[in-house]
């Protein structure tokens, strides 16, 4: 308990005295996170409302390969990205290892089965809903997947935020391409390990104070611009 | 703008599971007037409406039209029973048909001013059309159908489970559309509203057509057993 106490106060010390570090780790960290976020939405959201409108001969066993992929180990996806960027893999020679990139793509990785089955299962109901109507307007199909995006753009903004709470809270990739080198590549989660492996668990609890802190906050910013619970009720 | 008109089911069935649910039907619509189709409940009526406007593919025979099948989709729409609403504004709603099929949003936004009005949502245009009454729905599922001025409307029971304003407010609407020169086929079991409607009738019993004929005739003389036990108001088993 001394230590949960303790972290609050190093948590509370580390935001009113603007301790550099920590506003260097918390940048990076959501620069790293927003943007993995970002191109997984890009990729995943279409891929969710395409799979949706879609039939073809192995949709069933697409579907079940995105959802199965909901769970790939971070671990796993960090030593194929590893391998894959260091030096002797294919695209070792755009030297992104060590670098913040090299962590986002990894993140991408991740990040976009969740958000594409996260969609899948939002926008497969409601194409139920507009089917009909869908088809008896003559829309095409890039016409559908747009019409089924902006209208179940709330329920895809809850697929963001999913993706945005594993990315942020992600430790095992990042760790192994990002390597936690401090002011390259150190972010809020690989500190928090470092600093418990070094027994500093005061900073190590203060540090995840201040990550629960900030992903309730994009959280909540994004409910706010959104107007989600506000201005709509569907 | 090509012809959809005349419109011509050959030899058309539709089954499902085993079970046929409509046909073999032989049918041809010719440009102007309103056909009501009429029948019990399971005679095929609303299968025979979505086979035509293309929403079930026929198990059998095929659905022709005189224009090219893309350009005879274009020019037409269809109203569902229950209105499906878009998860967007009253407007949002109305423009979506316009928009989608390149107009800009601002004249979009014009016509759909002036329909609301005509159907009397003027000052609800910012409202969610899911708060709308189930009148207040059908009537905008209806504006948002005739809005692109199909040639072929197809309603499927537009009128059912609404009051008495809300069922002259829609047949106001669909009788406009009529004289505006939209071929109208409707699928009603309100035989006071087919009365009020129809210029001619097709009436269904077990997923087949058993008479077709002017509504002055089929309303005076139904030559059927089927039809004369409908219009009787007896059960058509």
């Amino acid at each position: 308990m001394l230590e949960i106490w303790q972290g609050i106060q190093a948590a509370f010390w580390l935001i009113v005295t603007f301790d550099a570090d920590l506003y260097e780790i918390a940048a990076r960290s959501l620069f790293v996170t927003c943007s993995a976020v970002a191109i997984a939405a890009l990729v995943g959201l279409p891929l969710g409302a395409w799979l949706a409108v879609s039939r073809y001969r192995f949709r069933r066993f697409v579907i079940a390969m995105l959802n199965a992929l909901m769970g790939l180990p971070p671990v796993v996806v960090g030593l194929v990205v590893y391998l894959m960027l260091s030096r002797s893999g294919p695209f070792g020679v755009m030297g992104l290892l060590f670098t913040p990139w090299a962590m986002i793509i990894a993140q991408v990785i991740i990040l976009t089965p969740l958000i594409a089955s996260i969609a899948h299962q939002s926008i497969r109901d409601l194409w139920a809903e507009y089917h009909d109507l869908l088809i008896s307007l003559n829309t095409t199909r890039s016409q559908r997947i747009k019409t089924l995006l902006w209208d179940s753009r709330r329920a895809l903004l809850t697929a963001a935020l999913a993706g945005f709470g594993r990315g942020i809270g992600e430790v095992g990739a990042i760790m192994i391409v990002g390597g936690n080198i401090d002011h390259v590549t150190r972010v809020m989660t690989t500190a928090i390990a470092l600093e418990t492996s070094k027994g500093d668990f005061a900073l190590a609890i203060g540090l995840g104070f201040v990550l629960i802190g900030l992903a309730i906050a994009v959280n909540l910013a994004l409910h706010v611009l959104s107007g989600t619970e506000v201005r709509d009720r569907w | 703008m090509v012809s959809i008109p005349p419109l011509s089911v050959q030899n058309a069935s539709v089954t499902r599971n085993g079970k046929r649910l409509l046909g073999p039907v032989d049918l041809e619509i010719m440009a102007n007037g309103l056909t009501i189709i009429l029948g019990p409940n399971g005679a095929g009526k609303s299968t025979l409406l979505r086979l035509m406007h293309g929403l079930e593919k026929p198990s059998g025979g095929r659905v022709r039209f005189a224009a090219p099948r893309a350009e005879a989709y274009a020019q037409q729409a269809f109203v569902f029973q229950t209105p499906v609403m878009l998860r967007r504004t009253v407007l949002g709603n109305l423009t979506y048909p316009l928009t989608l099929h390149g107009t800009k949003r601002a004249n979009a936004e014009k016509q759909a001013l002036i329909w609301l009005n005509s159907i009397g949502l003027a000052g609800h245009e910012h409202q969610l059309a899911s708060a709308l009454s189930g009148g207040e729905r059908q009537k905008l599922a209806l504006a948002r159908a005739l809005i692109r001025a199909p040639q072929l409307l197809f309603l499927d029971e537009p009128c059912a489970n609404l009051d008495g304003a809300s069922t002259r407010d829609i047949e106001r609407l669909i009788l406009e559309a009529r004289n505006t020169g939209t071929r109208i086929l409707m699928a009603t079991h309100d035989l006071g509203q087919a009365r009020r409607l129809a210029t001619d009738v097709l009436f269904l019993n077990k997923g087949r057509i058993t008479e077709s004929a002017s509504a002055e005739s089929f309303f005076n003389s139904p030559k059927t057993p089927e039809a004369q036990a409908f219009l009787k108001g007896d059960l058509v088993l």
